[in-house]
């Protein structure tokens, strides 16, 4: 396993951030770590890069434990704090340069401009980091994370405060080195979860309230079904109204989203009402419940 | 360690810090040693150095923390102890690196002073009529009275995301044990029985016997475990975040 949690917990004076939490992540699986905030996301980070302590339970990395084997673990991990704490004098080059040498990377130059070549700061490279963009920031942030190619990256919201075009290139950054490292990211943006990864971890309150593969964890919690319908005539949402199992109508612009109980052949049921009254279908869709909803619901429940 | 020494050395040399410490301090010693007429070496009629090893401790005593207050206290502030603590480096390379590259701004700050040395070893009559053993003792008393500031000034910086705070407890720090056991000492209960144990725990005893040129080991000793023991409360202060 390459990264393995097992009952941990961690008390903030009184406040318990995390209660028995225990996952693994398996060599080369991305996974994205949900919660809102407050959750105990970037403790749990935090405890994982042995930056501070747990109260109880044990975390390895690689096989290494983060409180008897810290110095070799954290050679094994890249680490991208949730602030991007950066020298703010230093210069693109001499930061990354700076932090290659604490890892002791050999052709420290070449890689250097690798990893700016991959991130995407040649033009950034000779500025001072106090005057990137929060974008350019973040790429520091994760150059300085991979610069010494780990086995692990733990990323701790790398998305926050992006821009749609760095938040599809982080990704894609994020997905690529994915291939072959294991990678987990952290993040309260369902959609991003969806688009990267292949399995979430889904905490709330310190506690883990899933942990799936995502294409399960939306069949399983996939209980009611709804239908979004266009229709050419002019109605409201009283029009439905008799229609059989259906359980709530809500108009979104000209479409009607139409909630049906359980396991009911939804489609179905609306054509053939459609067709009753005789109106013209412009438009017919099944809904799928998407992470969001499945968040809501999850985090909410506790 | 040296990844971290690298780092300070250049953030003190690549920004005024490093440039306005080494001016102020030779300014200051320069007015006070050749143009004020009243410690003006050139009115003293004595060819000694006295003036440079009586002044500098004094400037030491708020020019160190003013270079060490950063240290910590920035890291903390902007948070890059977090990057530092979880890279491959274990707390004593993080205090020592950020200590030998304070002591290292200090002693280039000292250096030119030698030319000092060199004045004043020229212009005695007759020439070279200079007592070099004093000078030479006192400047190794200079350079552990600065290496011993620089590890309070350290300590103080580990103690507070605050660079004012650490500076103002550093200057404190220093002043208490560099000349208040001095003073204590004078205290009618102490005079003639206790007093020149109460004065040797101060700094002032050991740097004023090492510049009269006499290398006592113990008073060597004393600094070096002065320094020995604030570089390791620094050390224990951040791992501290471990507990």
């Amino acid at each position: 396993m390459s990264i393995e949690v097992n009952k941990l917990t961690k008390y903030y004076g009184t406040q318990q951030a995390l209660k028995e939490v225990s996952f693994s992540v398996k060599p080369g699986e991305i996974v994205g770590f949900l919660g809102p905030n407050g959750a105990g996301k970037s403790t749990c980070m935090k405890i994982l890069t042995s930056y501070i302590p747990m109260d109880s339970g044990s975390a390895k990395i690689a096989g290494l434990d983060v409180d008897l084997d810290a110095l070799s673990l954290k050679k094994k991990v890249g680490y991208l704090p949730e602030q991007n704490p950066l020298y703010l004098d230093m210069y693109v080059k001499e930061f990354l340069s700076f932090v290659g040498r604490i890892h002791q990377v050999n052709d420290l130059q070449q890689r250097v401009s690798e990893m700016i070549d991959m991130t995407g700061l040649n033009l950034e490279a000779a500025k001072k980091i106090r005057s990137l963009s929060k974008g350019y920031k973040q790429r520091v942030g994760l150059a300085q994370a991979m610069i010494h190619n780990p086995d692990v990256l733990i990323l701790d919201e790398p998305t926050a405060g992006l821009d749609p075009n760095q938040l599809s290139e982080i990704r894609q950054l994020i997905q690529e080195f994915g291939r072959e490292k294991t990678v987990l990211f952290s993040s309260h943006i369902m959609q991003e979860v969806q688009a990267i990864c292949d399995r979430v971890i889904i905490i709330n309150k310190g506690k883990i309230v899933a942990d799936d593969q995502i294409s399960l964890l939306s069949q399983s919690r996939n209980s009611e079904e709804t239908i979004r319908v266009k229709i050419k005539e002019v109605i409201s949402a009283e029009a439905f109204k008799g229609m059989k199992s259906l359980e709530k109508v809500s108009q979104k612009g000209e479409f009607f989203d139409l909630t049906f109980s359980e396991n009911q052949n939804g489609a179905e049921i609306v054509f053939q009402w459609v067709n009753d009254k005789n109106w013209t279908v412009l438009h017919l869709q099944q809904v799928e419940s998407s992470l969001e909803d499945i968040f809501h619901v999850l985090t909410k429940e506790s | 360690m040296w990844s971290v020494y690298r780092k300070e050395i250049v953030s003190f040399l690549s920004s005024v810090t490093g440039y306005l410490v080494m001016s102020v301090f030779l300014i200051l010693l320069g007015l006070f040693m050749w143009v004020f007429p009243d410690t003006s070496i050139l009115n003293y009629n004595y060819a000694t150095l006295s003036q440079l090893f009586d002044l500098s401790p004094f400037i030491f005593l708020f020019l160190i923390p003013a270079i060490s207050m950063r240290s910590f206290s920035e890291e903390f502030q902007i948070g890059t102890m977090e990057l530092l603590s979880t890279k491959p480096l274990r707390d004593a390379d993080i205090v020592l690196g950020k200590y030998f590259a304070i002591i290292t701004l200090v002693f280039l700050a000292l250096l030119p002073t030698l030319f000092y040395v060199y004045s004043v070893y020229d212009l005695g009559a007759p020439r070279g009529n200079i007592d070099l053993g004093a000078v030479w003792g006192s400047y190794l008393g200079l350079l552990l009275l600065a290496a011993s500031f620089s590890a309070i000034g350290l300590f103080a910086s580990s103690l507070t995301s605050n660079q004012i705070i650490a500076f103002l407890f550093a200057v404190a720090l220093c002043f208490i044990l560099y000349l208040s056991f001095q003073y204590i000492s004078k205290f009618p209960v102490f005079y003639g029985n206790i007093d020149g144990i109460i004065q040797r725990l101060g700094m002032d005893y050991h740097y004023v016997s090492l510049s009269k040129g006499l290398i006592d080991s113990r008073d060597v000793i004393y600094f070096l475990s002065l320094i020995v023991f604030f570089l390791i409360s620094t050390r224990v202060k951040l791992s501290s975040r471990k507990w």
